[in-house]
């Protein structure tokens, strides 16, 4: 297809869409949305803006080896609620929201095994745990599984359209506006509800193998998730959640490939380069190789610190056929890695698999980062929903309980918009918009500016360096979150010298556009909890020690007057009896 | 982790508006030449998920290691079969490892 190039504001069309659900990103979340939303009414006008191809898109683009929740037989919801507040340290959770995603947790996994997803059963025709919660399953054709089925249901998909800002009528999101990464075009999707399910923000941190000429993007998240999906509502004061609980987890050395593959489903023990199993002897009273998320993420990068890296997973008692399904789980997840240890020369079950932290990420759907919403799925701003990694407050989502969370945001947007009806367009705000999205494009080839490039690459090495990334080993303190303050603050009023050569440069002058935003809330609530609740996650060098008094979310809010971000707690509640720090 | 196309089995996906490739790529990375050839627009920012190489009906397009994370030369050629796929790797030294499995079921 041809990539036209324009250079008046003039010659760009505007596309406008009324429907009555707008979905933006057609996900694992945002395909359980568009198939519930048919599903409950057949007649209703679903739209779904994705910025890349549903087929390929979101987090679980490249497959899935396991669906990390599916409550066994004999188990509740309520128990998978306590697992999880316990992987996160006691919280706090919004118990609220995990257990309503828990009660409807299984359907939605048995909703794609209808649908033809591979789940590997055991001779009696019960799934495979590898793990308490977790079932294996060939999902290299998960994402295609979904996207077929979002198809079919009748909701319209606008593929490469990236959103740009929601669409708004007061204080009520009325829809968004996106371009066409291939058509060029400026759409407007006039909506009754809005459905954010984008995912979560690769790409804020730099990761560690970004230096190398070909290998910008060796992340575990998928980099075209850039956190756009916070941004817009960031950018309309939405009250975000919990931010600075990132998700930094231990990866696979050099090609950031997931670790409980091994670790979980072979049992691989974790070990230093002395060969001693550190999560035995350093975090036996945390509880060893079942301690919680974060301590197993951060325990490889505290034995480098202390001196004693290398660190593994130890495969070498591995039998050749377990070798043979290992690398069989990782070709249905991320079959590189397979490619990587060939690249390498390696037998596992001689020498062990080298495992390093990761870069930072926002995700929604393993930690807690996102919007603050209501039992619905709605978002402090009114008619704007969230589901899957983009909304807060509930950590260890994973693919199931994203899709739930889909279903469950589709069902609160359906019964708000009852009660409203799309107000006439507000022909200034679109006009607006459109000016500022192609600006990058249209300030033409002789512009003596900043490549989104150039600018990203700053932004990721100040966010590494001064907000907690992994070359410093996760740690920050209050001096260096304000000069990130500083400098993320000198960079945005230096987006006005962004300039984009073609469509496709101009998506990367809004993901960066859009990271600055979600990167300076994201400061903003390091700097706010004066403790270190989870380490690794999060950890203040000059607070180390846990404070009761933060025993509550952390919220955000961009005041849209002043364009200072506000900070301010909620409380936990706790739903589910027990101790929280059990399972 | 970059793409790499064979010009010679590259038919650009002859009449299709976009090759599967182009069609498919999360990042926006693939796309058309004037030569009708698919080619990666940006080989530094490939996040590796092997969706064009999976995809690609003629098997022109490899996934390759860059050196500066593994050395030369490995491979991992998929074969899409209509309910399972075949992997064939080769590492380094020249050992070969086959896999097959089965990646979708009948739908009920």
């Amino acid at each position: 297809m041809s990539r036209k190039i324009v250079t008046d504001i003039n010659e760009v069309p505007t596309e406008v869409i009324e429907t009555d659900l707008l979905i933006i990103g057609g996900g694992n979340a945002g395909c359980f949305s568009a198939i519930e939303a048919k599903k409950v009414d057949p007649n209703l006008r679903v739209a779904v803006m994705e910025k890349a191809h549903i087929s390929r898109s979101g987090a679980t683009a490249a497959g899935m080896d396991a669906i990390n929740t599916y409550i066994p037989e004999g188990k509740t919801p309520e128990d998978l609620v306590r697992w999880s507040r316990s992987q996160v340290g006691g919280g706090p959770i919004r118990e609220d929201l995990a257990l309503s995603n828990a009660r409807e947790l299984n359907e939605a996994v048995e909703d794609l095994e209808s649908w033809g997803l591979p789940i590997l059963r055991d001779e009696d025709g019960n799934p495979k745990y590898r793990g308490k919660w977790d079932i294996s399953i060939h999902g290299e054709q998960l994402k295609p599984i979904m996207a077929e089925k979002a198809i079919q249901s009748g909701a319209d998909i606008y593929n490469r359209v990236t959103a740009t800002s929601l669409l708004m009528d007061g204080d009520r999101c009325v829809g968004a506006t996106g371009f066409g990464i291939r058509d060029g075009k400026f759409y407007v999707f006039r909506a009754k509800a809005t459905i954010v399910s984008t995912g979560g923000a690769c790409g804020l941190y730099k990761s560690y193998t970004s230096d190398a000429t070909s290998s910008h993007h060796q992340t575990w998240m998928n980099p075209f998730n850039v956190g756009s999906g916070y941004a817009i509502g960031i950018r309309q004061g939405a009250e975000m959640t919990s931010l600075e609980q990132r998700w930094v987890a231990t990866r696979t050395k050099d090609h950031c490939g997931p670790v409980d593959t091994i670790s979980v489903g072979y049992k691989s023990s974790i070990i230093n380069a002395k060969g001693e199993r550190i999560l035995e002897k350093h975090y036996s009273h945390l509880g060893g190789d079942k301690a919680p998320r974060y301590i197993r993420a951060n325990a490889p990068m505290e034995e480098w610190l202390a001196g004693r890296g290398p660190t593994y997973a130890d495969t070498t008692d591995l039998s050749p056929e377990d070798a043979k399904d290992l690398k069989t789980d990782y070709l249905n997840e991320r079959p590189s890695f397979v490619l990587f240890l060939a690249s390498r020369g390696q037998d596992i079950t001689k020498e062990p698999i080298e495992i390093y932290g990761s870069d930072p990420y926002l995700v929604g759907g393993h930690c807690q980062s996102g919007y603050w919403v209501d039992i619905e799925r709605m978002t402090t701003i009114p008619g704007l929903f969230s589901a899957g990694e983009s909304a807060g407050g509930t950590p260890n989502k994973f693919v199931g309980g994203c899709a739930t969370e889909g279903k469950l945001a589709t069902r609160g947007a359906i019964k708000y918009m009852a009660s409203v009806s799309l107000p006439d367009l507000d022909s200034g705000q679109v006009a607006k918009e459109k000016e500022r999205v192609f600006a990058p494009l249209l300030r033409g080839p002789e512009f003596d500016g900043v490549s989104p490039l150039e600018m990203e690459e700053r932004m990721q090495r100040l966010m590494d360096e001064y907000a907690g990334g992994i070359s410093q080993f996760y740690r920050t303190n209050e001096e260096r979150l304000d000069y990130a303050l500083k400098h993320l603050k000198m960079m945005e009023s230096q987006t006005q010298y962004l300039y984009a050569k073609d469509l496709h440069d101009l998506m990367s002058a809004h993901e960066v556009l859009d990271r600055l935003v979600v990167a300076e809330v994201l400061v903003n609530h390091l700097k706010f909890r004066k403790e270190t609740r989870w380490p690794g996650w999060q950890t203040r060098s000059d607070y180390p020690e846990l404070d009761p008094n933060f025993d509550c979310f952390v919220e955000s809010r961009l005041n849209k007057a002043t364009g200072e971000v506000e900070m301010f707690t909620r409380p936990y509640e706790q739903v589910v009896p027990g101790d929280r720090y059990k399972a | 982790m970059p793409p790499r196309v064979d010009r010679e089995k590259c038919d650009g996906c002859n009449a299709q508006q976009e090759p599967l490739c182009e069609q498919v790529c999360p990042g926006d990375l693939m796309a058309l030449g004037e030569d009708k050839k698919a080619y990666c627009r940006s080989r530094r920012d490939c996040w590796d998920c092997m969706s064009c190489t999976k995809i690609c009906p003629v098997g022109a397009i490899e996934t390759r290691m860059p050196y500066q994370l593994g050395y030369h030369v490995a491979k991992l050629i998929p074969m899409m079969g209509t309910d399972s796929i075949t992997w064939t790797c080769i590492d380094i030294n020249g050992n070969v490892e086959r896999f097959r499995y089965k990646n979708r079921i009948e739908p009920e």
